[in-house]
C-alpha cells in the first residue's frame, strides 16, 4: 500500500465516528442513507459489530460487505428486505437508521420536507417527510451531515419530519419508549444529546478542528463540556479496512473540507 | 382492454392510486393515457415519481397524497417542486409508513389503523384532518388513527400477466401494488407481456404471483409500459431520457416542447420515439 493511502483523512475520521455510533447495536438492521454512513456501517460490521444486518441499499440483505465500486452481484444474499418488509422492521423497532437532513435543530428535530414559505406553498420543496416521522418514533436514529454550517444546524427546523427530544418529551411514555437520537456526525465534529434537557452537546471535535470552529458553524448555542475530546482516528487495522471498502475515496466527496 | 378503455374509468375529480415506487416500475403507459384523456381535478395517491411530476405539470393533479416524490437517481422531482412552490396543488404529505397504513386500512375495509408514526412530527400539524385515538386498553396510549385511503381507480404495471388479471412481478420488490388494488373500486393492470395462465411459473416461482384476478378489473398489454422508470429484469431505468424529462421543468417552453414530443402522441408513437 502506498504511503498516501496511509494518511488519515477527515472522511476516515467521519467513518470511524459513524462506526462508533453503531457500537453495541448487535443484531438489528442498520440503514445508512449516504456513502459515509454506509462506509462507517461496513467498518463497524468488519470490526466490532459483526452481527449487524445490512441490505444492498435496495431489497437484498447481504451476508458480506461489498466495497464501493465492486460488483455486488456475486455477494452472498442472506435475506430479502423489500419495501413492505422495511416498514415491518421499522415498526418492530429492530433498526437504526442514519439519515441526512437539510436542517437539524438543537433538540434533534430534522427536516427534509421543504424550506421556507409555508407548508401550503413552500419556498423550496424537498423530498417530503419520507420515513423520518416513523423512523424517529419507532427506533434509534442518527444523522450524518457532510457540510456543517449555520443554515443546516439551525435553532428551529422549518418542518419537523424527524422527531427531536423536545417534541418526543410531550408524548405518552409508551410512544417515546423507542425514541433515541443517538448522534449527529458532521464533517467537523460528533454531537449527541446526552444532556439533562437533551439539547445538542459537542461530543468530540475532529482532529484539526477547534471547539470555536464548531460553535461558529452552528446556528445555535451548543452545550460544550469543559473538556472536549478529539474524535478518535482509525487504528491501523481500521484504516486498512477503510481503504479496502472504499479504494477510490468515494465517501470523501460527501465530506466538505 | 386498451389503454384508452382502461383510463376511461377515470373521470374528473376522482382519486387515483398509482403503484410502483419513485422511479421504479411505474405504470407510465397509463399515466400517458391519462394525459391524452385530459381528465382533471384528480387526487393522486402515490409513492411518487414521474407519475406525480407529469400529472402536476399537465395541471391534471389538484391534490397529491405522498410520502415522498423522487426520481431516485435525481433526488428531487422538478415538476412536483414547481407545483408545490407555486402553490398549484393541495398536498397531503405523510410519512411513508403512514401512507402504507392508509392503503392497508382501505384494503381491509377498516375506517383507520393506529400507529405511532407521525406522533410529534409536523405531519400532525400540516394535516389537520388526521386524528388520534386512545388505546382502549390499560396502556391508554394516544396513537395516530390513519384514515383509510380509498381509491376510485388504481393503476399498476407488472412484468407478466394473463388475460384473466393474474399478475407477476419478476423484479426484486413487489412494492405496495396489491394494496393499491385492494384499496380501489377498480384496479387496472398493464404488463410487459401477456402470457397464458399455464406459463405464469415459467420465469418466476409462485412467490411472484402477488396480484390475482380478484384484485384486477382490466388488463392491458403495454410493452415498455413502465418506461422511463425501471422494470427489471425487462429493462433498467432510461437515465438519459429521465434527465431530458427533468430538464423539461426548466420553463414553460421546455415543458411544452417535451410534452408535444412525448405526451401529445399515441403510446405506439411514444415507444417508437424512445426506442434505442
Amino acid at each position: 500500500m502506498s504511503s498516501e493511502n496511509q494518511a488519515v483523512t477527515r472522511a476516515d475520521v467521519c467513518a470511524v465516528a459513524v462506526a462508533e455510533c453503531f457500537r453495541g447495536d448487535g443484531e438489528i438492521m442498520i440503514s445508512p442513507m449516504s456513502p459515509v454512513s454506509k462506509l462507517g456501517a461496513m467498518l463497524a460490521r468488519a470490526t466490532f459489530e459483526p452481527d449487524i444486518v445490512m441490505t444492498d441499499g435496495a431489497n437484498m440483505i447481504l451476508a458480506e460487505n461489498v466495497p464501493f465500486g465492486a460488483d455486488g452481484s456475486k455477494a452472498v444474499i442472506e435475506g430479502w428486505m423489500p419495501f413492505p418488509f422495511v416498514f415491518d422492521t421499522l415498526f418492530w423497532g429492530k433498526r437504526h437508521v442514519m439519515m441526512g437532513g437539510s436542517q437539524v435543530d438543537q433538540y434533534g428535530n430534522q427536516n427534509l420536507a421543504y424550506l421556507g414559505g409555508s407548508f401550503k406553498q413552500p419556498k423550496v420543496q424537498l423530498l417530503g417527510v419520507r420515513g423520518a416521522p416513523g423512523n424517529t418514533i419507532c427506533h434509534t436514529t442518527s444523522y450524518f451531515l457532510g457540510d456543517h454550517n449555520p443554515r443546516v444546524l439551525v435553532p428551529k427546523v422549518d418542518c419537523v419530519a424527524g422527531v427531536g427530544y423536545d417534541r418526543a418529551a410531550k408524548l405518552h411514555p409508551a410512544s417515546r419508549a423507542r425514541h433515541e437520537i443517538r448522534r449527529v456526525i458532521t464533517n467537523l465534529a460528533v454531537l449527541d444529546f446526552e444532556t439533562p434537557d437533551h439539547r445538542m452537546r459537542l461530543r468530540s471535535v475532529h482532529p484539526g478542528v477547534s471547539v470555536e470552529d464548531v460553535q461558529a458553524a452552528t446556528g445555535f448555542e451548543l452545550v460544550i463540556p469543559s473538556d472536549v475530546p478529539t474524535s478518535r482516528e482509525p487504528t491501523a487495522e481500521e484504516l486498512r479496512v477503510l481503504r479496502e471498502l472504499d479504494p477510490k475515496g468515494i465517501a470523501a466527496r460527501e465530506v466538505k473540507s | 382492454m386498451t389503454l384508452e378503455e382502461a383510463v376511461a374509468e377515470v373521470r374528473d375529480g376522482m382519486t387515483v392510486g398509482i403503484g410502483g415506487w419513485g422511479s421504479r416500475r411505474k405504470p407510465m403507459a397509463f399515466v400517458r393515457a391519462l394525459v391524452r384523456a385530459g381528465v382533471k381535478d384528480l387526487t393522486i395517491v402515490s409513492y411518487g415519481g414521474p407519475d406525480v411530476g407529469i400529472l402536476c405539470a399537465t395541471g391534471q393533479a389538484r391534490k397529491v397524497v405522498y410520502g415522498f416524490v423522487s426520481l431516485d437517481s435525481i433526488a428531487l422531482e422538478p415538476h412536483f417542486r414547481n407545483a408545490r412552490q407555486s402553490g398549484a396543488i393541495e398536498a397531503v404529505s405523510l410519512d411513508e409508513g403512514m401512507f402504507r397504513l392508509g392503503l392497508q386500512a382501505a384494503a381491509w375495509r377498516l375506517p383507520f389503523l393506529p400507529t405511532r408514526a407521525g406522533l410529534g412530527s409536523d405531519v400532525m400539524i400540516n394535516q389537520p384532518q388526521l386524528r388520534t385515538v386512545k388505546s382502549p386498553y390499560d396502556d391508554g396510549e394516544e396513537l395516530v388513527a390513519i384514515p383509510a385511503q380509498r381509491l376510485d381507480v388504481a393503476f399498476i404495471h407488472m412484468n407478466r400477466a394473463d388475460t384473466a388479471g393474474n399478475g407477476q412481478y419478476l423484479g426484486r420488490d413487489p412494492y405496495m401494488d396489491e394494496l393499491f388494488c385492494m384499496a380501489a373500486d377498480k384496479a387496472l393492470m398493464s404488463a410487459e407481456k401477456i402470457i397464458p395462465t399455464a406459463n405464469l411459473l415459467d420465469e418466476g416461482t409462485f412467490h411472484t404471483l402477488k396480484i390475482n384476478r380478484m384484485m384486477v378489473h382490466g388488463v392491458v398489454h403495454a410493452p415498455g409500459g413502465a418506461h422511463f422508470t425501471e422494470c427489471p429484469p425487462d429493462y433498467e431505468r432510461d437515465e438519459a431520457f429521465q434527465k431530458e424529462y427533468a430538464a423539461s421543468a426548466k420553463d414553460a417552453a421546455a415543458w411544452e416542447a417535451w410534452k408535444a414530443k412525448y405526451l401529445d402522441v399515441s403510446e405506439a408513437e411514444y415507444q417508437k420515439a424512445v426506442a434505442k
